[in-house]
């Protein structure tokens, strides 16, 4: 049909021929390459297939989900939603999972700020400070994760008991316990400007957006800042304020053996975020290096030409054009933090692998247990992937 | 006509360049004195760089330990470490432990044995970096190497007295399952570079689906998995060694990775060549062999360089499922309640001796990155 509107002469493919039963046929040699390997793959897969089969019945483990509904009876040190050794395996799974999420979000903010701030010092004019911070990167990117990790738990567990914690500032104590930090408690009231905050950061964006959309119309910039203090801190406080300001405070303080109150950094959470964040955190500053560094140098010139000042070079300029080099490296080191929050393991942070590991150790369950530490991992990653993907391409370069 | 001398022009008195703009005052001004807040900046991190360097000298070398004496029961008394803690490093732990740290439970006697393997190892790296021998007798060399390494670690041959794989341990652990991934992952990733690129829909949809979900999953999962789940897959009555099944995930892990590498340069060579090999009647494979991949490799030797860097780090994570690497070996050195707390000095050692490995690595990639460049430059 359309093929017909085409002038053969300028089709790009050959017309097609009907399938030649021969070896000298590319689509026949084709076909048959495609059946050996899937043959010889899926004969493989059965194989293993089958021997697990009879593995399992010779050693009785029943397969099957049934285990997570029985009592996990299994300690969890640090839990983000209520858990008890009575709890389900499902329940202690979901802690983990959890663990492992709390961990993987604070060290990606964290070894982005510091890894953007190690990559712009890196190009720093001061020779020092560029030779500092590329001494810094080298140091840490030969040495193994593992190793940083064990190292820093170490240093925690030299620390001092709680009695003769390291206090620098009043209300903050480092001891082998871990860190403490003043906190205050947490009330209903807290949660709603909480909430609002979060709404007043989306109120924000939107208002940015008809912001911009306005100037493209008459070219006349718009203040955003204002609209933005009101939205994410105004009305939250106003809101924490008209439900009677509730506000006590909660100062860790030495009582007997150890601390009461205040917010508990285990030394297990401490040594691993650490870790986690200084070791990208090197990666992240060679990448965003790369990617300053691909501005063309005319870019920087043409803008400073108009009459731009240096900081709107950066950020109209410069930045936008650096991003494009700089996501996609740095999504798969946003991947990479997620991946090896799993050392957890090595130092006791009871992220998922620790938990599903106790869990296929109590229970016998090891297919199961791998599975779900397989899939949890597939699941996050591939959520990074795609909201990094779909970030990457509205920030593309449009084209003609 | 006599010229008179006013108009003689007198040569200018030579004067000499600024001293604050040349020479390395003039070099200090422009890149650590340039401005007020450069100037501060500089000196504040000078004074930190020069307290905590000093503070890291008094502790490594001024105040430290190196040796302690031992008891009456023939034990390392280590009150004198224990009493110094913080002020001064105990380097006596790695004196005493470091046959141990680095060659795990084989045979006292007969460690001249792995600490020959290890500088085989080094050798084979050495010889496989110099790029008069990029070539294919190469690969004989290598096969060779390995033999022997084999030969040696194994013994039970040439009177050497055999010593089975569970005595095995420390730095050949590691230069072992790196060298031996790297070996067998390197084909592996071609292939499956190879077939991810492939017109043949089957073939190419099980290497995207064999790539990414390696990808996807951290590789602790898949080391708990050939330690729990690899008995299970095989046939009642087979056992495959821990180490073997360890080497087996490393390399499967290793060739994910380095398949996307190596997509990376086949993607990166331009169509022309595909089509001028097309073009001589090339089949598929000659086309590959003698085109394609040596033009797609040398472009990704660099990156290449790096994911190797990558993995011989990331082999430190048998740790978890027991297995006897160089960090292994140095966990386990401190167990012994006398040498507890003294975890910083062996992890410190542990990794000056990952740090020599990688810089190497890292900077041979470099120089080869600055003299690849070059000639594509022009």
């Amino acid at each position: 049909m359309s093929d017909a509107a085409i002038d053969p002469r300028y089709a790009t493919r050959p017309p097609k021929r009907p399938l030649r039963l021969s070896w000298g046929d590319e689509r026949v040699r084709g076909i048959v390459y495609q059946v050996v390997v899937v043959g010889i793959i899926g004969a493989i897969v059965y194989w293993l297939y089958s021997n697990t089969v009879h593995n399992l019945d010779v050693r009785r483990i029943a397969t099957g989900w049934g285990f997570l509904q029985r009592e996990a009876g299994l300690p969890i040190a640090e839990f983000l939603i209520p858990y008890d050794p009575t709890d389900t395996y499902l329940r202690a799974l979901q802690v983990g999972v959890l663990n492992t999420l709390k961990v993987a979000v604070i060290g990606i903010v964290l070894a982005t700020i510091l890894g953007t701030v190690l990559g712009v010092l890196k190009l720093s004019k001061n020779w020092l400070v560029s030779k500092v911070v590329s001494a810094y990167i080298e140091i840490v990117r030969d040495l193994p994760l593992l190793l940083q990790l064990l190292f820093w738990y170490a240093l925690l567990q030299g620390l001092p008991g709680p009695r003769q914690a390291i206090n620098p500032v009043e209300g903050v104590f480092l001891s082998n316990r871990g860190l403490k930090l003043p906190f205050f408690e947490w009330m209903p009231a807290h949660n709603w400007a909480l909430l609002l905050v979060v709404v007043g950061m989306v109120a924000t964006y939107f208002y940015r957006r008809s912001a911009l959309a306005k100037q493209m119309l008459d070219g006349q910039p718009r203040k955003v800042w204002p609209a933005a203090l009101v939205f994410m801190v105004m009305i939250p406080l106003g809101v924490w304020y008209g439900q009677g300001a509730p506000f006590t405070p909660d100062i860790p303080a030495l009582r007997g053996f150890n601390f009461t109150g205040g917010l508990t950094i285990s030394p297990e959470f401490f040594a691993l975020l650490l870790g986690l964040t200084l070791y990208t955190a090197a990666f992240i500053a060679e990448i965003v290096r790369a990617g300053i560094l691909s501005v063309n140098q005319g870019q920087w010139e043409a803008a400073e030409a108009l009459g731009l000042a240096r900081a709107r070079v950066m950020n109209l300029v410069v930045l936008p054009q650096a991003l494009r080099v700089i996501i996609p490296p740095m999504t798969s080191q946003f991947l990479n933090i997620t991946k090896n929050s799993s050392l957890a393991v090595a130092i006791g942070y009871q992220d998922i692998v620790s938990i599903a590991n106790t869990t296929l150790n109590q229970t016998g369950q090891a297919i199961e247990g791998i599975a779900i530490i397989m899939l949890v991992y597939l699941t996050i990653s591939l959520s990074i992937s795609l909201f990094m993907n779909w970030y990457n391409s509205k920030i593309a370069l449009v084209e003609r | 006509m006599s010229i008179t001398t006013d108009f003689m022009p007198v040569p200018p008195a030579r004067r000499l360049a600024p001293a604050l703009s040349t020479g390395w005052m003039g070099w200090a001004r422009a890149n650590l004195f340039s401005n007020m807040l450069n100037s501060l900046v500089t000196l504040a991190l000078a004074f930190l760089l020069v307290k905590y360097l000093y503070g890291f000298i008094d502790w490594a070398f001024v105040n430290a330990i190196w040796s302690v004496p031992n008891d009456a029961a023939g034990r390392p008394d280590t009150q004198s470490c224990r009493d110094l803690k913080g002020v001064g490093a105990c380097w006596a732990v790695v004196n005493e432990k470091h046959r141990f740290m680095l060659f795990g439970t084989y045979p006292y006697e007969e460690h001249w044995r792995p600490a020959l393997v290890c500088l085989l190892f080094v050798g084979l790296y050495i010889v496989s970096a110099m790029r008069r021998f990029w070539r294919k007798e190469l690969v004989l060399i290598w096969a060779g190497m390995l033999t022997l390494i084999a030969v040696l670690m194994w013994g039970g041959v040439l009177g050497l007295t055999y010593v089975p794989q569970d005595r095995w341990g420390g730095l050949p652990i590691t230069l072992i399952l790196a060298t031996f991934g790297l070996a067998f992952a390197f084909p592996l990733a071609i292939l499956v570079a190879l077939g991810r690129r492939s017109k043949l829909p089957a073939i190419k949809a099980l290497c995207v689906l064999y790539v990414e979900l390696i990808r996807g999953v951290p590789l602790i999962s898949l080391l708990f998995m050939a330690s729990v789940m690899f008995p299970l897959f095989l046939p009642e009555g087979v056992n495959i060694d821990k180490l073997l099944r360890a080497q087996i995930a490393i390399i499967l892990f290793a060739g994910a990775y380095l398949a996307e590498v190596v997509r990376g340069g086949l993607q990166a060579l331009s169509k022309g060549q595909y089509e001028a090999a097309d073009a001589l009647g090339l089949s598929y494979w000659q086309k590959t062999a003698f085109i394609i991949l040596p033009q797609a490799l040398r472009l990704v030797i660099p990156p290449l360089v790096n994911t190797f860097i990558g993995f011989f780090k990331d082999t430190s994570l048998v740790l978890i499922i027991g297995i006897f690497d160089l960090l292994t070996a140095g966990k386990t050195a401190i167990i012994e309640p006398m040498w507890q707390g003294f975890a910083v000095e062996v992890y410190v050692t542990i990794g000056l001796i990952y740090f020599v490995f990688c810089f190497a690595m890292s900077s041979y990639s470099a120089s080869l990155e600055r003299e690849l460049n070059k000639d594509r430059r022009r």
